[in-house]
């Protein structure tokens, strides 16, 4: 998609230097020249978002490193003093802790959106297993974070999340003590979980240029799903895409700054601001949010072993999605019946999320079984079968004839890349 | 279209069955107080800071450490507004230990700025001891550490109302719960019954009556005034910052406005020339 470069250097200093190092012209055909299609719409500016916001996690993230303390007698004060008498303390953990939100809500957006236009199919399989490898990257790279304040839902969301691993026979409980360098949670985790909270980012940087890599070979896929067939399905990325992604990315910095100025710990909780006390468990551990759906699937299932099995699967069986899904039409514009399916999917979801929140008893657990069932069910009965009985609706011949079909005549073709560099 | 129908129902029957099966435990929920602190603009009541400062010193004190406190925070900007000699006039009633000396002895000396507040107790174990074996906790962060479940569907309204003083109505509503445990409900031992407590039995004594604390600016001295006016004071100490947040909050919003309304209507005029679904 991205094509040769048509980039021209002006300068004598970057005619030298393109003939070296063609940097700028890497630049230009990915990030100005770079074909988009024109109908994409506002879903589509996550991407745009989640870079945005893994430059602000890290960035927010190597200040506080320079002032956080990793030990367990000293780590609870260290972050309240950060808040107290660092300059600006308060402003980048309360960034930091709720750019973690932030950055979940959008993955999610993101994710759902490439599930609804079928963003998966092929020829972007491997641009969609990058993504959910960027997905699990940054579900460790949050837990690890959450522990490091050191609070009480540190220390038991730790305990808890690490004694998944003891449910594997045999090596279980090797395992285990092997992750907490010790035979509880102490000290010793706390310096690797900081340890590795300080890599993984940057492995996800690593990713995401595998995964902005992908989609520059294969395109991006638009609401129609259908591949764009020449200069009248696209528009260069600047200024078309920058500004559209700059405009909605200025929308979702709005909200972010509404939680960090304003309501700072409504998405954390309280008991985090009890210090670690590994002699007194707190009523209900409950991880953060954005792990609530698989924390339902986890506690749905009676057995321990089978419980962890299903947490993971549920995470995994997405990256087997583009061959589940067995249809030919990717976007559920033209799929009504997926169309339907895709939003009980995400109602499960949500669904699971709020079971996650709840104490695992009683009714709670009858619900959280029926929709860990059907969870499970949306991608190894429905999707197949759909692929096969769905009756789609017509597609469009092109881009640019969907475009038209909305009433308004086409105007000139889209002007051709005018930077200059 | 059925099948999907049909799944929907069965979903809405499980959200519906849920809470029903589930056990309802705890204690009612605290009201909620008018703070000045509240909402977008909120901003410390100095007075009331102070008022609270007195009410922890006279009362809470003897037995809640405040650690994280130090006596130079009562002058700072965006807290009670003490003068810098205020502060030290504060420390210098405080005992506080130090050393070693150059003969390698520990020392006391009267308190400066720079200290923290003393501990009540010299160790947690001592002040369980002193306490029928419960721990008084340590109040620097009190206002955040407690809360209570808001539920379905108000803790959606509240990211909108900016809803945020569950810990100062929790703490005030403590102080105000103590009365009469119902018939058939056993107390342990040593506990006292609160209605705002979750389980009901709390270690801690009524801390405060009418009239225990004087207050020198004719603020009514009730156990009401004196929860609301502590309960401020230990929503500063655990939000020191909280007032230039929301100032700075307030510039950024500002900002952010005025940059995504011209992003949008540059956007807009760029994409006019482009025809687009």
């Amino acid at each position: 998609m991205s094509g040769h470069s048509t980039y021209q250097p002006q300068s004598g200093f970057m005619k030298w230097m393109e003939s070296r190092l063609p940097i700028a012209g890497l630049v230009h055909s990915s990030f100005i020249a770079y074909p988009t299609p024109r109908n994409l719409n506002y879903w589509w500016t996550f991407g745009g978002i989640l870079s945005f916001m893994l430059g602000v996690q890290i960035i927010t993230g190597i200040v506080l490193a320079m002032h956080y303390t990793p030990h367990a007698t000293l780590a609870f004060n260290s972050v309240e003093s950060i808040m107290r008498d660092v300059n600006y303390g308060w402003l980048l953990r309360y960034l930091h802790s709720n750019g973690a939100s932030m950055f979940f809500i959008a993955v999610y957006i993101h994710m759902f959106r490439g599930m609804y236009y079928g963003s998966y199919k092929a020829p972007r399989e491997v641009l969609w297993i990058l993504g959910v490898i960027l997905y699990l990257l940054m579900m460790a790279t949050g837990f690890l974070g959450y522990t490091l304040p050191w609070g009480q839902m540190s220390f038991w969301g730790a305990t808890v999340i690490t004694n998944f691993f003891s449910a594997f026979p045999g090596i279980g409980e090797a395992l285990v003590t092997f992750l907490w360098g010790g035979y509880s949670v102490g000290n010793p985790t706390l310096n690797r979980f900081f340890s590795l909270h300080y890599l993984l980012p940057f492995v996800i940087a690593g990713v995401v240029v595998l995964h902005v890599w992908a989609l520059h070979v294969v395109g991006q896929n638009n609401p129609t799903g259908i591949e764009p067939k020449g200069d009248r399905d696209t528009v260069p990325f600047t200024p078309y895409a920058t500004l559209k992604d700059g405009f909605f990315i200025s929308l979702f910095c709005i909200m972010f700054a509404w939680f960090v100025f304003y309501t700072p710990n409504f998405l954390g909780h309280a008991d985090n601001y009890i210090p670690a006390n590994p002699a007194v468990t707190p009523q209900h551990i409950v991880p953060e949010w954005y792990y609530l759906p698989f924390y339902a699937i986890l506690r749905a299932i009676p057995n321990k072993l089978l419980g962890v099995l299903a947490l993971f699967g549920s995470i995994i069986i997405l990256a087997f999605l583009p061959w589940l899904d067995t249809s030919r039409v990717r976007s559920a514009r033209y799929r009504p019946l997926y169309k339907q399916f895709f939003w009980l999917f995400f109602a499960v979801c949500i669904g699971l999320g709020w079971l996650g929140s709840k104490p695992a008893e009683g009714g709670y657990v009858l619900a959280a079984r029926v929709l860990t069932f059907y969870y499970f069910a949306h991608f190894i009965i429905v999707l197949p079968l759909l692929g096969i009985f769905e009756k789609t609706k017509p597609l469009p011949n092109s881009i640019s004839e969907s475009v038209l079909k909305e009433g308004v005549p086409l105007g000139a073709p889209a002007p051709a890349p005018t930077a200059k560099v | 279209m059925i099948v999907s129908r049909t799944l929907l129902a069965l979903v809405a029957t499980a959200f519906l069955a849920a809470p029903a099966a589930a056990q309802e435990h705890g204690a009612p929920q605290p009201p909620a107080q008018k703070w000045s602190f509240a909402g977008p603009f909120g901003k410390f009541d100095q007075a009331q800071l102070q008022r609270g400062f007195k009410v922890y010193k006279e009362v809470c004190a003897s037995c809640h450490s405040l650690s994280l406190i130090s006596f130079r925070n009562l002058a700072e900007p965006g807290g009670p507004g003490y003068s810098a000699a205020q502060a030290a006039a504060v420390a210098a009633e405080y005992k506080v230990q130090d050393g070693p000396n150059d003969a390698g002895e520990m020392f006391e000396r009267a308190g400066r700025p720079a200290d923290m507040f003393p501990h009540p107790f010299p160790n947690d174990n001592a002040a369980r001891a002193a306490n029928g074996g419960a721990l008084p906790p340590d109040m620097s962060v009190l206002a955040k550490a407690r809360t209570y479940e808001r539920g379905f569907p108000w803790f959606v309204f509240d990211i909108f109302t900016q809803y945020q003083e569950q810990g100062p109505d929790y703490i005030h509503a403590i102080l105000m719960g103590y009365e009469e445990a119902p018939k058939g409900f056993t107390l342990p031992p040593g506990a006292h019954y609160n209605k705002y407590f979750p389980g009901h039995a709390i270690g801690m004594p009524p801390p405060i009556s009418d009239g225990q604390v004087t207050y020198d600016d004719g603020s009514p001295q009730t156990i009401d005034q004196y929860g609301k006016d502590v309960s401020a004071f230990l929503m500063w100490t655990a939000e020191p910052h909280m007032m230039a947040r929301k100032r700075l909050g307030l510039q950024v919003m500002i900002f952010l406005l005025v940059l995504t309304g011209l992003l949008y209507f540059t956007k807009k005029k760029v994409w006019k020339q482009v025809e687009h679904a």
